[in-house]
């Protein structure tokens, strides 16, 4: 009889669910041996820069680009005039709009492609750049979205001139989108004008960027020999870029490969298609020589992606005792200067009405109107699920806001009205399903974790040492219980440009019982490469070292909808256990022949099928594999091999409470985190040691937005923070101690109760930092200010209260 | 961000820099660490055809401690925070290096190139202007000395002519207590508002006290009158807010990201006041 190892020893040999596995990523990564966009270099590679706008609306009169051109080395100058006949010169946006590639007549924002230079020389590309004669004429120029709306407000849009219908309905004026809607109008109104308390405010959330480390680009190469295109580049969807970029360019999509090597970060900025990589893939399919293109990090602030720009005003009534029983919320969105939100077709607003967040409303309405305006365009989701942070801050706000007007503690209001565990799965009023949650015992956990009660009655100390003059320091506390809608999403539903928002995975197993996993998903930090082998080996009873995880290559991954929005665990991950679990069901049959007994006699263990009742006699997954390569098993194919596409039922719902303590100086508007607390939810942990990476991360960006981040414009359209000494990017020095703790809910319709967690320190965390600054000033007298709370805005807030003397 | 073609020049003595600065005229620049310069120049606000590194000129690095303390140009910011003697004869050197960018910057950034720059918001300006130092410039013609309190007359203009190198730093031995306080928006930035204060107290009174502002102008802000609003006092809170009152009266800050003139102003007083405040209790 062979020797049985420990079941225990076994079990942790594998490094599956629950295992803090290091990450295997970063032994090239802590070596500085990633391989990114920009480390790509072939034979003869060209070079490409933009030509961009100064101005926020101008008309374009005319592009010389003589002198350009005849500085040696300069190979093209590309106009909008030299893409029209490719019927390249605009493009289609994810948000159903189209979207300028290069200047068409005018420009719309600062920052906006005009022209592209190619050259074969990076230095000489930017030289010619500035060679390159552009005659502007300014416009009146609009930045803010409700001045958008008058009736004589500028055309922005000349090309939508006379279209009354857009690609979500009727537009009511010509710097008008949409307007989006859920829940029912009437029976919110009548819940609200009917409640013995009812708070109103208008709670804006500014305009920020993802700023990855690593900014957008690609190279493009056109094989003109076989006809192939292959294009790398810093893409968080490769599969959707390569059918898009094949409906494009009219080439084949097997013609078309796309690949997506390291990225340094996405947080939505990569979702989008750029004109940078149109041009790119026309310059080389002009060239015949491979183009590179990749943006510097203030072409980045300023013209991809931003993220947020809602304005957000809420109507919320209650009982007397604190009971809600009805919103309304309206949202006024800026878009900027074409509608390209990455959110999936159906959702113009993303998942916006998800804005009831943690609590039982009976009764809620909201409405999203989308504005033209002379800024960049964007509005993906910045480390969250579709317009979930915004929802989230929103409600998250309103609760303050109405625990204010009630004279109630914040924390009491929100116990009050969670959504009980027994009414799970439970419908809100805004029409989702939410899967699973235990909100009580988690708030519960968080306020006894921090000691809640005893930092009130330091705070009520606090605030009469400060009247008495003994302080000139305020403390607040900042509440947040969160309710994420993560894992587009059931295709029925969700799909982006048509494609539903499945996801995939391909497994292959080896003779000697290694594997490979390939996914339709693509990491750009998160660690796929580490959890994904994880959800396997414990589905296969292969270690997870033993696997390798393989993303990003269109010619070799099968297809799926990319990484962002959370959704990688909740579908790919899906995708994996199941693909996983066809393995294992072709493995019983090869175990059940080679130990001459029925399938059904066999069970799983860990690692290996045992027969019932005798456990001497098993074959491990290693002996399979390697018989389901060596024998003829008869009624059985070769190969031990699955595919598996998922299709969730739903979304899932990750949740969390957090709590964040600071001290505000009043007289400078400095501030000091003195505590945070993040207790997550994600249903199933996978490895517990990248989830607190992924909260640290979160939380950072969190702090980055709530405490100074933003995109800010001066009236005529002038970014005014397209540096990183202006825009806010926290360093080891700004960023707080974080303690991390959990609970566990699993998801019931996920095949291992995975939830997804890489959005969830951002989606609570703003309201958290938020929050706090406002409860430090709550006693003062503060309901309501705007973000991000950087010195001069706190500074002005107690101020305005009077706390200057 | 890609700069403009450039020639690059790393002479290795004194007279070869002065030569090249002759020979290029406006055309030339010199650069020390480079943490101002090829920023600009990667944003093509500068665009020098010739830059001449210092690098080369172990001359113009070091310290010398005695009743007048020297400092070479070319010494840099770790190295000012790392120096035992000056941390014993000028403390207030390395309590403001501190507070410039980071350690990254402040291995590579000079205390001459901070200085000769002109940029308002660098620190070493405003502090010079509290220590009354002199700047040695040396040129064509010969080298000369500029006190720091009449070299800069503008946002990038200063006394220098375009053929002279600041080759070095010097002041009397500062004596008293002493504070540098910046409030700024987060490492790696230019102040909101900063103070260099320098004061001596004799019997329980300020016999001598020296106040400059940093980033509230368009060059950095001596306030004689702020230190004559202390001296003369016990340093109480009434004397304080003279002092803040009359640097007020000093300044000129412009509204940017940090935030508009008025809430300039109010951190300037607070930051000043703290920096008196911690100044006294070490005089």
């Amino acid at each position: 009889m062979k020797d049985l190892p420990d079941t225990e020893e076994r079990k942790a040999g594998l490094k599956g669910l629950g295992c803090s596995r290091k990450r295997v990523e970063d032994a090239r990564f802590t070596q500085g041996k990633g391989n990114y966009v920009d480390d790509i270099k072939m034979a003869g590679m060209l070079h490409g820069d933009f030509v961009r706008s100064p101005y926020a609306h101008a008309r374009v009169k005319s592009i010389n680009a003589e002198a350009a051109l005849a500085l040696p080395g300069v190979i093209a100058v590309l106009t909008a005039k030299d893409l029209e006949p490719l019927g390249l010169h605009w493009m289609p946006t994810l948000a159903g709009d189209k979207q300028m590639v290069l200047a068409d007549g005018k420009v719309l924002f600062q920052g906006q492609e005009v022209a592209f230079v190619v050259a074969t020389d990076r230095y000489i590309a930017a030289d010619a750049v500035d060679l390159v004669e552009v005659d502007y004429e300014d416009l009146p120029v609009v930045v803010d979205p409700f001045k958008a709306q008058d009736p004589d407000a500028p055309v922005l849009r000349e090309d939508l001139e006379g279209v009354t219908e857009g690609a979500h309905g009727p537009r009511r004026h010509h710097n008008h989108i949409f307007t989006w809607e859920a829940g029912d109008e009437a029976g919110a109104n009548a819940a609200i004008d009917g409640a013995e308390v009812v708070a109103e405010e208008t709670i804006y959330y500014h305009r920020t960027h993802p700023c990855p480390l690593e900014t957008c680009g690609c190279v493009a190469s056109m094989d003109k020999v076989n006809g192939k295109l292959t294009l790398y580049g810093t893409f968080q969807a490769p599969h959707v870029v390569r059918t898009v970029a094949s409906l494009l360019s009219g080439i084949d999509e097997h013609n078309i490969r796309v690949v997506s090597p390291d990225i340094g970060g996405g947080f939505g900025n990569k979702v989008g298609v750029y004109p940078g990589y149109v041009c790119s893939i026309v310059a080389t399919i002009v060239t015949g020589k491979p183009v590179k293109w990749v943006e510097d990090r203030m072409e980045n602030l300023m013209a991809t992606a931003f993220a947020r720009d809602y304005w957000m005003t809420g109507r919320i009534g209650a009982t007397k005792d604190g009971r809600i029983t009805g919103l309304h919320a309206h949202v006024t969105a800026d878009h900027g200067a074409f509608d390209a939100c990455a959110d999936p077709t159906k959702f113009p607003a993303g998942f916006f009405h998800i804005c009831t967040g943690s609590y039982d409303i009976p009764a809620a309405y909201c409405a999203v109107d989308g504005i033209y305006t002379n800024k960049a365009p964007g509005g993906v989701a910045y480390r969250c699920s579709f317009r979930v942070t915004e929802a989230a801050y929103f409600i998250e706000r309103m609760i303050e806001v109405l625990a204010i007007k009630l004279g109630m503690d914040a924390a009491e209001l929100r116990a009050k009205n969670f959504i009980r565990k027994e009414q799970f799965p439970y419908t809100s009023a805004l029409g989702w399903e939410y899967d699973s949650g235990d909100y009580h015992t988690a708030w519960d956990k968080a306020l006894k974790a921090v000691g809640y009660e005893a930092l009130r009655k330091e705070q009520a100390e606090r605030v009469e040492a400060f009247k008495r003059g003994e302080t000139r320091k305020l403390l607040g506390i900042g509440l947040t219980h969160f309710t994420e809608i993560v894992g587009a999403g059931p295709v029925k539903n969700c799909d982006i440009l048509g494609m539903g928002m499945f996801d995939s995975c391909e497994i292959r197993i080896h003779p000697t019982g290694s594997a490979i996993a390939r996914l339709g998903t693509i990491s750009q930090g998160q660690g796929h490469a580490t959890t994904f082998a994880q959800i396997l080996a414990s589905e296969i009873g292969i270690s997870a070292d033993k696997i390798t995880v393989e993303e990003g290559d269109t010619d070799t991954a099968p297809y799926g909808l990319g990484t962002y929005g959370s959704r990688s665990t909740p579908v790919a991950g899906a995708a994996t256990a199941m693909a996983g679990r066809k393995i294992r069901a072709k493995a019983q049959m090869i175990a059940a022949y080679l130990l001459e007994v029925h399938d059904d006699d066999l069970e799983w263990d860990i690692d290996r099928f045992v027969v019932k009742g005798a456990p001497e006699r098993f074959k491990t997954m290693a002996e399979i594999a390697y018989a389901s390569y060596n024998q003829a098993i008869p009624g059985v194919e070769p190969g031990l091999e699955a595919v598996s596409y998922y299709d969730p039922p739903n979304m899932t719902y990750p949740f969390g409470a957090y709590i964040c303590v600071m001290e505000i100086d009043v007289d400078t508007g400095e501030h000091e985190i003195r505590q945070f607390y993040a207790l997550d939810d994600c249903g199933t942990r996978i490895n517990p040691m990248i989830i607190e990476g992924q909260v640290h991360g979160g939380l950072t960006e969190a702090l980055a937005i709530a405490m100074g981040q933003e995109i800010a414009y001066d009236d005529i359209g002038n970014v005014k923070t397209g540096t990183l000494m202006d825009f806010f990017l926290p360093t080891a020095w700004e960023t707080p101690h974080y303690t991390t703790d959990h609970t566990e809910t699993p998801s019931p319709h996920h095949p291992i109760g995975a939830k997804g967690v890489g959005e969830s320190p951002n989606v609570g965390g703003v309201p958290a930092f938020s929050n706090a600054v406002h409860d430090a000033f709550r006693a003062f007298g503060l309901t309501q200010t705007h973000m991000p709370h950087d010195h001069w805005r706190i500074w002005k807030t107690a101020r305005d209260l009077g706390l200057h003397g | 961000m890609i700069p403009s073609t450039f020639e690059y020049h790393r002479p290795d003595d004194l007279a070869a820099v002065i030569a090249l600065l002759q020979e290029h005229g406006d055309e030339a620049r010199v650069v020390a660490g480079g943490h101002s310069l090829i920023p600009m120049m990667k944003l093509r606000m500068a665009d020098p055809a010739h830059l001449i590194d210092l690098q080369g000129l172990s001359d113009l690095k070091g310290i010398e401690i005695g009743d007048v303390i020297r400092i070479g140009a070319m010494t840099t910011q770790a190295e000012i925070i790392d120096h035992d003697g000056l941390a014993e004869a000028a403390p207030i050197m390395a309590e403001a290096a501190r507070q410039i960018a980071d350690p990254q910057v402040r291995n590579l950034g000079t205390v001459g190139g901070n200085i000769a720059n002109g940029d308002p918001g660098n620190d070493m300006p405003g502090l010079m202007q509290c220590l009354d130092a002199r700047f040695t410039l040396v040129g064509p013609d010969g080298t000369r000395e500029v006190a720091a309190r009449d070299f800069y007359e503008a946002a990038y203009v200063t006394t220098r002519e375009e053929e002279e190198v600041l080759t070095a730093v010097s002041f009397d031995r500062p004596r008293g207590g002493y504070a540098y306080e910046k409030q700024k928006r987060k490492i790696g930035d230019y102040a909101t508002a900063a103070a260099a204060v320098q004061i001596v107290a004799e019997g329980g009174r300020v016999s001598a006290a020296s106040v400059a502002m940093t980033n509230l102008s368009d060059v950095p802000v001596f306030s004689a009158a702020a230190g004559a609003a202390l001296e003369g006092t016990a340093c109480g809170e009434e004397a304080v807010q003279a002092a803040v009152a009359a640097m007020l009266g000093d300044i000129d800050p412009m509204e940017d990201n940090r935030g508009p003139v008025e809430f300039k102003k109010h951190v300037a007083g607070v930051i000043l006041a703290r920096a008196i405040v911690r100044a006294w209790s070490r005089a």
